[in-house]
């Protein structure tokens, strides 16, 4: 899928996620899967994993030698993934310090959403 | 409890009120910067005269027709101040004119140049109307000409100098034409006027509210003789004023024509109604966004003299026509860091963001930025005290420009209206070298290099970001040409605009590479580098929707070596122009090979010494194993990535001499990825269980919220504040500490026995 637009009844909210106006949950528009109400936080429903950032950004120069290394600092930082439990997509990626909460990033109001797709509504119940 | 004020006031009849008011009124003791100025960024209430001129405003058509001429003259302007001037930053497009309404809000500017003083020029105007107007001993006249450059009374930094004009039809104040260049050199404690080592803003240079410089068109000789006195670089002050002088002439002479077609209250009302229009048409695109909340979590690692890991918090609040974007519990200020913003240069950031990446096609003035609220701490360094330094609020501002850039897709994504297609952050660090010294012409210069001019872009929902593209803060601006520079500095590019292999943002699309640049100097008597970037340790660029960010961007320099002379003995000794290759190879055998964070106060630099500078990539969009393996496969081509980030970020299998793409293998590869994360990846429950704790790790020099956006930590989990009633932290000297180190290790030492010979001596 390489466009904006959702299933019947849905509403895309970024690449991979989806509210399905009728039942109000989150789904991935890759695989379908029903990852958790929309008025809660997506992440709730999506496995999640910490990566040593330089398993991504890996040193360009002797880490043995140097201090900076064009590799994040793995005692400063970490990758937190976040994959589909469907089909293993990664959907959302955090850089936070070793044990910074996890970021709520998106709280959509579901009531004024489903008011402005109206018509989106009415398409699944035809 | 009535203040003593109000009491006397409750004793006072009428007549009396009236001579107080005028005693207080006559006898000010200082115009310092006006906090109802320098906190406003809304458009300001119809006047009286624009009111009457708009109710004889031409058609809408009409109104166009003057609307484009004036932006015409303020765009001929601004190529002829490229043309003119001296500083680097007016060669390449570091600036912007406009044409300011009488009120003094910022109406129409110029197509390119950097619009974040779209928000930020109108408050030197706004002070000229509100005191000097009036005020015996100032006034405003035709030809009268202002000049203005310190933060606290609007701009970023105090390296940005301004030339104001008032503009008449008859005896009517009819607009303003203004011209802001980034001059660099403004006498501050350390040349090229941005200064990472400045400890307060009596440290940041030349301080000037809004001032006349002359009259009837003409400078006067005795106060740009004081400003010329008053920095490293006479020539360039002068050549700045002139130029900017001649910017504004030329948008009078445009608006005079204008006048003697249309008629002044024409005009007077095109400039009031575009900045109606624009602000209701933001309001209405703005509508067509969904409701509701986005956060982001970003950090900035650096106050330039020692690492810190600073928190942005972000949340943005979408409801009907407005967007609130709150900082609160981002990092307090470090009074004696130069790394804080005082808020009105976060807001001109934050428009930046709106004016070149999410309404571009808007008239580019303060308007499109009316609809939107900034929420920030006081004393937090996003909105620092009067007393802290700000001289490098690029570390801050430039950050939480990344910040909003990371969840506005949140938003746009199913916004009924979009003016530009979704797209990750863009780099936003200036990975460049500052200079001073003597040029080959024996002059001093002190100036930042062109290279920040060449920024990554960073990925869009349907294709890759562009490599070194623009600046976040301009988008029509230039690198400039080597050759020109070296016929004016000694400064010398051993390695220019060469991409960065490897370092990239990955994702189903990539952000574009960052340009790296090997640097020396030859035929000065004097040189020295400056550097200033986040992004030692931590990234601040942050992919979108599972795309990956940038990795880090140290300096490397080799120091102690000449490469000239190592060139004249044999022209082919370098196998490799990289920096990379540079710093794995080491084939300068006595050379000493240095690694650090970017915040470098002047340093020497020494002939044929190589200063290595990197600007990061783009951040990528979307999952890394969605890219069509044929574009994984061109990067390889290009030498933009290798074969072992083909394999192990992208799970493309490769020929890695014919770089043909194995599908089978690219399938298996990509199929064993997905197991892998499923295996790693756990319930959000779980992780959580095991990842959050309640306070930063001791080991970092954390400040901030952490969960609560309430506490805010200053450095270790035991120095808290709250975000309502925050303490200024006050940052001791690296070197100090440095050598306390040293001492008590040293004397750890000699109570040990160790070294004893030393003790006496």
């Amino acid at each position: 899928m390489s466009d904006t637009k959702a299933r019947p009844g849905r509403v895309a909210i970024t690449e991979y996620l989806e509210v399905d106006l009728r039942t109000e949950r989150w789904h991935c528009r890759r695989c379908n899967h029903d990852i958790e109400a929309a008025r809660n936080n997506y992440k709730e429903g999506l496995l999640v994993a910490q990566r040593d950032p330089r398993e991504v950004h890996r040193p360009l120069i002797n880490e043995d030698r140097y201090e900076y290394t064009f590799a994040p600092d793995p005692e400063w930082c970490r990758l937190v993934e976040f994959y589909c439990p469907g089909c293993a997509t990664l959907m959302e990626v955090e850089y936070l310090p070793p044990g910074h909460p996890i970021t709520r990033d998106i709280e959509l109001d579901v009531d004024a959403m489903k008011a402005r797709h109206a018509d989106k509504l009415e398409e699944t119940e035809q | 409890m009535s203040t003593a004020q109000e009491q006397m006031n409750a004793q006072l009849g009428a007549e009396d009120q009236e001579v107080v008011d005028k005693f207080l009124k006559d006898n000010v003791l200082f115009y310092g910067p006006d906090r109802d100025i320098m906190m406003d960024h809304e458009v300001s209430e119809i006047s009286d005269v624009e009111a009457r001129a708009l109710e004889n405003a031409p058609d809408a058509e009409t109104r166009n027709i003057i609307r484009a001429r004036i932006e015409t003259g303020c765009t001929e302007a601004f190529e002829l101040v490229e043309n003119m001037g001296a500083a680097p930053g007016a060669k390449w497009g570091d600036m912007i004119v406009g044409v300011f309404s009488r009120n003094g809000d910022l109406s129409v500017a110029s197509a390119g140049g950097v619009l974040l003083f779209s928000v930020l020029a109108q408050m030197p105007v706004r002070f000229m109307v509100k005191y000097w107007k009036d005020e015996p001993t100032v006034g405003l006249k035709p030809g009268d000409i202002f000049i203005h450059n310190e933060t606290r009374y609007g701009n970023i930094h105090n390296a940005d100098f301004s030339v104001i004009m008032p503009i008449f039809a008859g005896d009517t104040l009819l607009c303003f034409a203004g011209c802001i260049v980034h001059e660099g050199e403004c006498g501050a404690t350390e040349p090229g006027g941005i200064p990472p080592s400045a400890e307060s803003p009596f440290d940041e240079g030349l301080r000037l509210s809004p001032m006349r410089v002359g009259e009837n068109y003409t400078l006067k000789r005795d106060l740009v003789t004081f400003l010329q006195h008053s920095t490293r670089e006479p020539k360039l002050m002068l050549a700045g004023l002139k130029s900017r002088l001649f910017a504004c002439m030329r948008v009078q002479e445009r608006v005079n024509e204008l006048i003697d077609s249309y008629g002044s209250d024409a005009i007077l009302a095109t400039i009031r109604q575009t900045l109606t229009d624009t602000e209701n048409e933001a309001r209405r695109r703005l509508k067509t966004w969904p409701e509701g909340i986005i956060r982001s979590t970003i950090f900035a690692d650096t106050t330039l003299r020692e690492m810190v890991l600073s928190k942005i918090n972000v949340e943005m609040t979408k409801k009907d026509d407005e967007l609130i974007i709150n900082f609160h519990g981002s990092a307090p200020e470090f009074r004696n860091r130069s790394v804080n913003t005082i808020v009105s240069s976060l807001k001109g950031m934050l428009a930046q963001q709106f004016l070149t990446f999410v309404w571009p096609d808007l008239p580019r003035n303060q308007a499109v930025f009316a609809p939107i609220k900034v929420k920030t701490d006081q004393n937090s360094f996003l909105h620092c005290s009067d007393d802290a330094a700000t001289a490098q609020s690029m570390m801050s501002i430039f950050p939480a420009f990344g910040g909003i850039q990371h969840g506005l897709p949140k938003f746009l994504y199913s916004a009924g209206e979009r003016a530009t297609e979704i797209i990750a952050p863009w780099w936003h660090m200036i990975d460049t070298l500052l200079y001073a010294g003597i040029t080959q012409h024996g002059e001093f210069v002190g100036n930042i290099a062109s290279d920040i001019n060449g920024m990554s872009g960073s990925a869009r929902w349907n294709r890759d970001g562009e490599h070194a593209i623009s600046p976040i803060f301009a988008n029509y601006v230039d690198l400039g040409e080597q050759e020109l520079i070296e016929e004016e500095i000694p400064m010398m590019r051993i390695t220019w605009q060469r991409l960065q292999k490897d370092m990239q943002g990955f994702g189903k699309y990539r952000g574009g590479h960052g340009a790296q640049t090997i640097a020396t100097v030859k035929d000065t008597p004097q040189w020295a580098f400056i550097t200033t970037a986040n992004m030692g340790k931590f990234p601040s660029v942050i992919g979108s929707f599972g795309g990956y960010g940038s990795g880090c961007t140290p300096m490397c320099k080799v120091k102690g070596v000449d490469i000239f002379k190592e060139l004249e003995a044999d022209p082919e000794f370098l196998k490799s122009y990289d920096t990379v290759d540079l710093m794995n190879d080491m084939p300068f055998k006595d050379g000493d090979y240095i690694t650090s964070h970017m915040g470098m106060p002047p340093e020497v630099v020494e002939r044929g010494e190589l200063y290595c500078t990197q600007m990061g990539p783009g951040a990528g969009y979307g999952d890394v194993l969605e890219r069509d393996p044929e574009m994984v496969a061109q990067d390889y081509r290009d030498e933009l990535i290798s074969n072992w980030t083909a394999e192990n970020i992208y799970g493309v299998i490769l020929n890695p001499r014919t770089a043909a793409v194995d599908r089978k293998g690219t399938d298996e590869a990509r199929a064993a990825q997905r197991k892998q994360r499923l295996a790693r990846g756990k319930p959000y429950k779980d992780f959580v269980a095991e990842w959050e704790t309640d306070a930063p790790p001791e080991h970092l020099p954390y400040y901030g919220s952490w969960g609560d956006p309430e506490v805010l930590y200053r450095g270790s989990p035991d120095r808290t504040c709250s975000a309502d009633a925050i303490e200024p932290t006050i940052m001791s000297d690296p070197a100090e500490l440095e050598v306390a180190r040293m001492r008590k290790r040293l004397n750890d030492m000699l109570d040990r026995g160790v070294g004893a010979a030393f003790k006496d001596g």
